[in-house]
């Protein structure tokens, strides 16, 4: 209990107008304004998921060039340096710009209504972080336009690709924009991160103990908890590399005494825990939405959580199984070899419960759930791929081979983003207030289902008779060339069904001819289904109290006793935290930082290095400013005053 | 909708689902984090000490460039601060900010010292007479332990400076006016991340100094 010295007092409004340079915006601030300063969960989902959203079209493009020159062989597109830059950036893109940001939308829009909450912890830390990952994203992107382009070094960075002395440009600045962009990006998840954690534990309704919690919020808290012990490897590994680049020093530099095996090692610690960063977010949606197209209770709820945390947990103890083949020893490689297999069961359980959930349900056949059945049968090849190349030799065979390539866009495609993608049908008419148009919903699948089959399924095969992975071309006489054109064919197919799916999300906001959705179209059961759609910006009139899980539909076919009750309505009103400038000028001089340090080094006449850091230091004192302003202003806050059942 | 709003008058954090409030938490998961990040940098260290353990053929002996009363005593310092921090927090708690003042500045003085002996120490060893020990050489000869070594200590060092500048705002705030025991958790987690801070160089200092001594 909190005793009562350490009882928090938010420091009082009336001083805030001194510590001002530009006026905090107030209550009824609209447009733009209101969109950079907003500290509300919903709107800071809502940018999160439009900007991965354009980021998944520019990593569309990407894949769509490099499926072009494999069409046939010997084709030149693109040249080998420009394949190597298109694969490096389709891969950092979907991976940090488009799948864990989407995953963050839903975290940000879904968990504090789940909770029965009025907004995350820490609502302006939230703001940082949506400010971090734009900037991140724009670094990384910038690249296109400085000294040697983009990154040419794949999603994995490895050494001793990263080398300056093995540029293939001189003064290639594309790994420097690789690393500055992944070191805001981590900070924009790890702050985020924090920011859920805290929620999750700590303003939780009355009555919502941790076993009552949907899944979808129990995969945020494990993915939080992932991201912030998952991230620091990466971070610490990209600042050694940073350090490599910028000041010589020896971390991977094997001329010198480094080890680029020590960069793999950290580099998978943290990829690992990344493939289930990306993987449970969309397991936590689909077990939402199987249950309620099921109409039937989700089986085993305690075990899919459970399941769920052991995956998290083992997923620290596997990363060694992406380094088969460089020869770690067999004791190592065969204890990873059998870790990896037991990962496999968690994994399993889950599959088992969501077969176990629609097994004698009624089951709808709506646009949610295809995705969601799309996720399950096409997450369960990927699966045995997985538990496949699990095995040493068999890997052997696999490894860099388009096997894998197969076998990871089965699990982050025909598993994360046909789950994210339920979770837009699902969840968008609860957001705009609008139903989307089913017959095109179940269009768009079928393109996604028939073009990503198309497109990865024969990849197994490819790799099979030997088609080498990060490769631009191949040679005529191997066989390759049917198979990749499928592939393409089915690329493009896949590219259509994405883009209209994207056009049919962002079309929900604007079409006012859509039908209303009203609070419950889908008769669901969790907490957020109990208010109207799009929900008030208060989120509750009247914090809930919880008496049973799936509260919503308790409320409407279950017993009294579980029927939610209210607190009363607070004479104080609902108390709302202020709109803020402060987390977009933090975000703008990290942003300035990391391009001053990309920049701050010159070769002056007489062929000396000279280093510069006024832009960096200039930019890294906004942000202190940003941040000592920040924690001048407080929280603020005015209040609002709800009818009783406005919600 | 709800036209009737008003400025706030009173606030008050409302009531956590644990009880522990929410900024305790969040120093928590940071620390838990802060972890993992200081756990790859000492576990970087360690593996090249043990397979990067000459130089230029010769068994390399860092005790030729060490200085290891001088860090002892920075050490020493370091906890001492500690005490200032734990102390600081107490008086917030009973509402005393005159005594709460005093600590705050002994824990930044202690800061301070420590601070200046990590620089002390590090241009002290770049310059070290025949036993340069840099960023990437020792004694001239390419090297990972000067690399290692830095980008560890440095990181410390940049925690503690963090921490010094954190415990400055506050003790510039004290001054203000409007601190009350109302801050007295703001307090508690500077105080929480101070001490990390010191256990961190509590595995630092054994770690990476005296098991050197321990051949
Ligand atoms: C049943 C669970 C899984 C097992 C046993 C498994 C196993 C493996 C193994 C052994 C590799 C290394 C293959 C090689 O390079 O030779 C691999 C690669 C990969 N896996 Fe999985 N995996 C599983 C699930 C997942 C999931 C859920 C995701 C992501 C959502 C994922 C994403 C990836 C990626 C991205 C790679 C390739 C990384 C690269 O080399 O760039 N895997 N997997
Ligand atoms: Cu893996």
């Amino acid at each position: 209990m909190a005793t009562e010295s350490i009882k928090y007092l938010a420091p009082d409004t009336e001083n805030k107008a001194k510590t001002q340079v530009f006026p905090r915006p107030g209550q009824h601030t609209t447009g733009l304004i209101d969109w950079l300063t907003t500290i509300d969960h919903k709107k800071i989902g809502l940018m999160y998921g439009m900007t991965a959203l354009f980021f998944l079209i520019v990593g569309g493009l990407e894949a769509l060039l490099i499926r072009s020159q494999l069409w046939d062989h010997n084709m030149d597109v693109l040249t080998n340096r420009q394949y190597n830059q298109m694969f490096t950036m389709h891969g950092t893109t979907m991976v940090f710009l488009v799948i864990m940001p989407l995953s963050a939308a839903f975290f940000n829009y879904l968990m504090p209504l789940q909770i029965g909450a009025r907004d995350v912890a820490f609502p302006r830390m939230n703001a940082l972080s949506l400010w971090c990952f734009i900037g991140g994203g724009l670094i990384l992107n910038l690249s296109w336009f400085f000294t040697g382009g983009s990154p040419a070094i794949g999603w994995f960075g490895y050494a001793p690709l990263t080398d300056t002395r093995f540029a293939e440009v001189v003064g290639d600045m594309g790994p420097d924009f690789w690393i500055f962009s992944l070191q805001i990006l981590g900070v924009a998840s790890l702050l985020a991160s924090f920011n859920f954690i805290t929620t999750i534990i700590n303003m939780r309704a009355p009555g919502m103990t941790m076993m009552r919690l949907p899944v979808f919020t129990w995969m945020t808290l494990i993915v939080s908890f992932l991201i912030i012990l998952a991230f620091p490897a990466i971070t610490i590994a990209l600042v050694e590399l940073m350090f490599d680049r910028t000041y010589g020093t020896n971390f991977y530099d094997f001329l010198e005494g480094g080890k680029p095996h020590l960069w793999q090692h950290l580099f998978w610690i943290f990829g690992h825990p990344e493939v289930y960063i990306l993987i449970l977010p969309a397991m936590g949606i689909v077990s939402e939405v199987i249950p309620v197209f099921s109409r039937k209770p989700l089986f085993g709820y305690g075990l899919i959580v459970f399941s769920g945390a052991i995956i998290g947990f083992m997923g620290f103890a596997v990363w060694s199984h992406h380094m088969f083949t460089t020869g770690m020893g067999v004791v190592a490689t065969s204890a990873f070899a059998m870790l990896t297999m037991l990962i496999a069961i968690p994994t399993g359980v889950k599959i088992f419960n969501w077969i176990g959930t629609m097994w004698g349900g009624r089951i709808r056949f709506d646009t949610p759930m295809l995705f969601a059945l799309g996720f399950i049968t096409m997450f369960m090849i990927g699966g045995f791929t997985g538990i496949m190349h699990s095995s040493v030799p068999i890997d052997a065979q696999h490894q860099d081979s388009y096997f894998v390539v197969a076998h990871f866009h089965y699990v982050l495609i025909g598993g994360a983003l046909f789950g994210l993608f339920c979770g837009f049908y699902f969840w968008l008419p609860k957001m705009t207030g609008r139903m989307l148009n089913e017959k095109l919903g179940k269009f768009v699948f079928t393109l996604m289902f028939l073009g990503f089959n198309l497109t990865f399924f024969p990849m197994h095969y490819l790799g099979m008779i030997g088609q080498p992975r990060r490769t631009h071309t191949y040679n005529e006489g191997h066989g390759f060339e049917t198979w990749n054109q499928i592939a393409t064919i089915g690329a493009f197919i896949l590219g259509v069904g994405i883009v209209i799916g994207i056009y049919q999300f962002v079309s929900a906001f604007f079409n006012k001819k859509l039908k209303p959705a009203g609070s419950n179209p889908w008769d669901a059961r969790t907490l957020e289904w109990a208010l109207s759609s799009p929900v008030k910006e208060y989120n509750f009139a009247r914090t809930p109290i919880i008496k049973a899980k799936d509260q919503a539909w308790e409320n409407n076919y279950g017993p009294r006793e579980n029927h939610a009750e209210k607190e009363p309505l607070d004479d104080h009103g609902v108390h709302m935290p202020d709109r803020s400038w402060w987390p977009l000028v933090t975000a703008l001089g990290l942003f300035g930082l990391a391009i001053g340090m990309l920049f701050h080094r010159n070769i002056d006449p007489s062929g000396e290095l000279v280093r510069d850091y006024t832009a960096p230091i200039l930019a890294g004192s906004v942000a202190v400013i940003g941040m000592i302003m920040w924690a001048l202003e407080g929280p603020g806050g005015y209040h609002l005053f709800p009818k009783e059942n406005d919600e | 909708m709800s036209d009737a709003s008003a400025h706030a008058l009173e606030h008050h954090e409302p009531v956590t689902s644990t009880g522990i409030p929410n900024k305790k938490v969040l120093m928590w998961a940071f620390l838990g984090s802060d972890c993992m990040f200081f756990g790859t940098l000492i576990s970087t260290h360690l593996i090249y000490r043990k397979i990067s353990a000459t130089v230029g053929g010769n068994f390399l002996d860092i005790r030729d460039v060490f200085d290891i009363e001088l860090t002892s005593f920075s050490t020493f310092i370091l906890l001492a601060s500690s005490l200032f921090m734990a102390l600081g927090v107490s008086a917030i708690h009973k509402g005393n900010l005159k005594s709460m003042r005093w600590m705050l500045f002994g824990t930044i003085i202690f800061g301070a010292i420590f601070l200046a002996c990590q620089v002390y120490e590090f241009t002290h060893f770049i310059h070290a007479p025949g036993n340069e020990l840099t960023l990437s050489t020792y004694r001239g000869e390419p090297h990972v332990f000067g690399s290692t070594f830095y980008v560890l200590t440095g990181t410390h060092g940049t925690h503690v400076a963090i921490g010094v500048f954190w415990l400055i705002g506050w003790l510039a705030y004290s001054f203000t006016g409007k601190m009350s025991v109302a801050h007295a958790i703001d307090i508690e987690i500077c105080g929480l991340y101070w001490h990390f801070v010191d256990i961190v160089w509590i595995i630092i200092f054994p770690v990476i100094y005296l098991m050197e001594y321990a051949l």
